[in-house]
């Protein structure tokens, strides 16, 4: 069964939009990310124009979060005053990283400097979780206490000024890092289109040492906000959001949430650590081989809206 | 004297021959479609564009011979076009060179009673853009010596064929009677919407006799175009809409699979 995407002006199969939406709806409920960074290249990958796919995954991963979000919310396992303070950052830095976009379109190569910067935050990331992880289940084999908040473990982090207590995570913390991390995660969902959550969830466990099951509540609540306004922003400044498009990933990718989000409780943090170092290092593997190895095609076509 | 009557009777001689092929009449094409209008609907997946036509006062003994050739042609909305090339830069395949061509028809479908480089000569069908090779494309801004042209004209047309969007078939076009003919059309899944151009050729004896020409549009219907003005023309609200449609799904996936 197809259906025509008025936006994205192509006919696509049912099914396997469902089936997409449904598979990176699982994993993000499981792993707290929003799933932007899967959706996207995928969208892609199946012939729809890149703008379309951008905006339209932003609007999907709307729908996702806010459904992983409530659920968490439900179970306590969301920080709504850590989220806050990171969203404050992130507003700032999504405004600061249009801008770049903008920068970057006029120099040219800003499509390079997407899959540049996919590549190495997704293989850096990936790379550190996949250590880190492997070490404590190798430690949890061998009857190890595996807990990542190792009493008495100060880094700089904690040194810094203007702490603040966050009662649900149970950490009295800087609020620099906090924003300076928002604002980081705010640059690169302008430019990469993401909500940013495969670097905020381990950059919120190994920087700020708050506890696993409320980073990715926690995680789910602030890219609810990231990713509205880039949506919104997306529709007003390129009409590229895809309706029709959004709404068939919402509808398989909310239903696939509400699994991936049992099953993620029943993993233990490490493991669930492990798996999504693997999934993040899997896509940024791809992305890199697309870089690196001779294309099937060197040319190709894009039409510009302009026209008679 | 006798000179200049010669040169009268040359000139009445011309006359002559002018009147009396206008006297005999010429052959006449017409066409037809059912509709000017093309609905793309939820579900559509291309479609088959019947064209129906008359060649009149055609000459019996030509026709039994095949000597009448008809080439039909949709031609998409033309849009400017950017073609480019990626190179391999430190290791990484980047996109190196583009090169801008004027508006070129988004898309092109043909359909003939033979193969076109048997119905006319190439300057011919080059001179009234008829088939795949000859659609104009010409390169805009800076094109350096001009030297990659071609490679990047070709390059184009190539992936256009591939994509479905360029395509001809050589023997789609039929008669059904002596005087009717029925071209067939195919629109790709993806046809591009907007003002089409249906342009119908006879050659007789591969020479051009007449060309006739149509419009078509492709529009978008119902729910898919009521999306697609609004989110040109109310974009703000409409980006407002899709989030609140996000949260929505969100909140009631929420409740339904609420467990306590």
């Amino acid at each position: 069964m197809t259906i025509y995407l008025p936006i994205a002006e192509i006919s696509v199969n049912v099914f396997l939009i469902l089936g997409m939406g449904a598979a990176v709806g699982f994993l993000s409920g499981m792993f707290g990310v929003g799933g932007g960074f899967l959706i996207t290249p995928l969208l892609i990958f199946y012939n729809i124009p890149p703008a379309v796919a951008v905006a339209t995954g932003a609007n999907q991963v709307v729908a996702s979060s806010f459904s992983g979000a409530l659920s968490h919310f439900r179970r306590g396992t969301l920080d709504i005053k850590l989220g806050g303070m990171l969203l404050a950052g992130g507003l700032v830095g999504a405004s600061v990283g249009i801008y770049l976009f903008m920068l970057l379109r006029d120099l040219g190569q800003l499509d390079l400097i997407i899959s540049l910067f996919y590549v190495i935050f997704l293989s850096v990331v990936g790379g550190l979780m996949l250590v880190e992880s492997v070490n404590s289940l190798m430690r949890a084999a061998a009857n190890k206490p595996v807990s990542l908040r190792k009493p008495g473990q100060h880094i700089w982090v904690h040194r810094l000024p203007f702490k603040m207590r966050f009662k649900r995570s149970k950490i009295y913390l800087s609020v620099i890092p906090i924003l300076a991390l928002g604002f980081g995660i705010g640059v690169l969902t302008s430019i990469m289109g993401v909500g940013g959550g495969f670097i905020m969830v381990p950059a919120m466990i190994y920087l700020l040492h708050v506890p696993t099951n409320v980073v990715i509540g926690t995680s789910l609540f602030q890219i609810i906000f990231v990713t509205a306004f880039t949506t919104v922003v997306q529709a007003t400044a390129n009409q590229s959001v895809d309706i029709f498009l959004a709404g068939l990933l919402m509808i398989a990718g909310v239903i696939g949430a509400q699994y991936g989000v049992r099953v993620g409780q029943k993993l233990r943090g490490e493991q669930l650590r492990a798996l999504l170092a693997l999934l993040v290092l899997a896509v940024g593997v791809r992305l890199a081989l697309d870089l690196v190895l001779t294309p099937d095609e060197f040319y190709s076509v894009v039409v510009t809206g302009i026209g008679f | 004297m006798r000179r200049s009557l010669t040169q009268v009777g040359a000139a009445l001689l011309f006359l002559l021959t002018m009147m009396s092929s206008a006297l005999a009449v010429d052959e006449r094409l017409d066409i037809g479609i059912s509709t000017n209008e093309i609905a793309i609907t939820a579900n559509f997946t291309g479609a088959d564009l019947t064209v129906f036509g008359a060649l009149d006062n055609a000459d019996r003994f030509l026709l039994e011979l095949g000597q009448y050739d008809i080439i039909v042609a949709l031609e998409g909305p033309a849009r400017e076009t950017v073609v480019r090339k990626k190179e391999r830069v430190f290791g990484i395949w980047i996109n190196r060179f583009s090169m801008r061509f004027e508006p070129v028809p988004v898309s092109y479908s043909l359909s003939s009673t033979l193969p076109i480089d048997r119905i006319a000569r190439e300057i011919e069908l080059s001179g009234r853009t008829i088939g795949i090779e000859h659609i104009h494309l010409l390169p805009s801004g800076r094109v350096g010596d001009g030297s990659r042209v071609p490679e990047f004209r070709e390059a184009l047309l190539r992936l256009k064929v591939d994509d479905g969007l360029y395509q001809s078939e050589p023997v789609g076009v039929e008669f059904v009677s002596s005087s009717l003919f029925r071209a067939t059309i195919r629109l790709p899944a993806n046809v591009p919407v907007g003002q089409h151009k249906l342009r119908a050729f006879l050659f007789k004896n591969n020479e051009f006799v007449m060309e006739r020409e149509l419009t078509l549009r492709v529009v978008k219907t119902g729910a898919e175009q009521f999306v697609y003005e609004l989110a040109h023309e109310q974009s703000f609200l409409y980006g407002i809409l899709a989030v609140l449609l996000a949260m929505f799904t969100g909140w009631a996936a929420s409740v339904m699979f609420r467990r306590d």
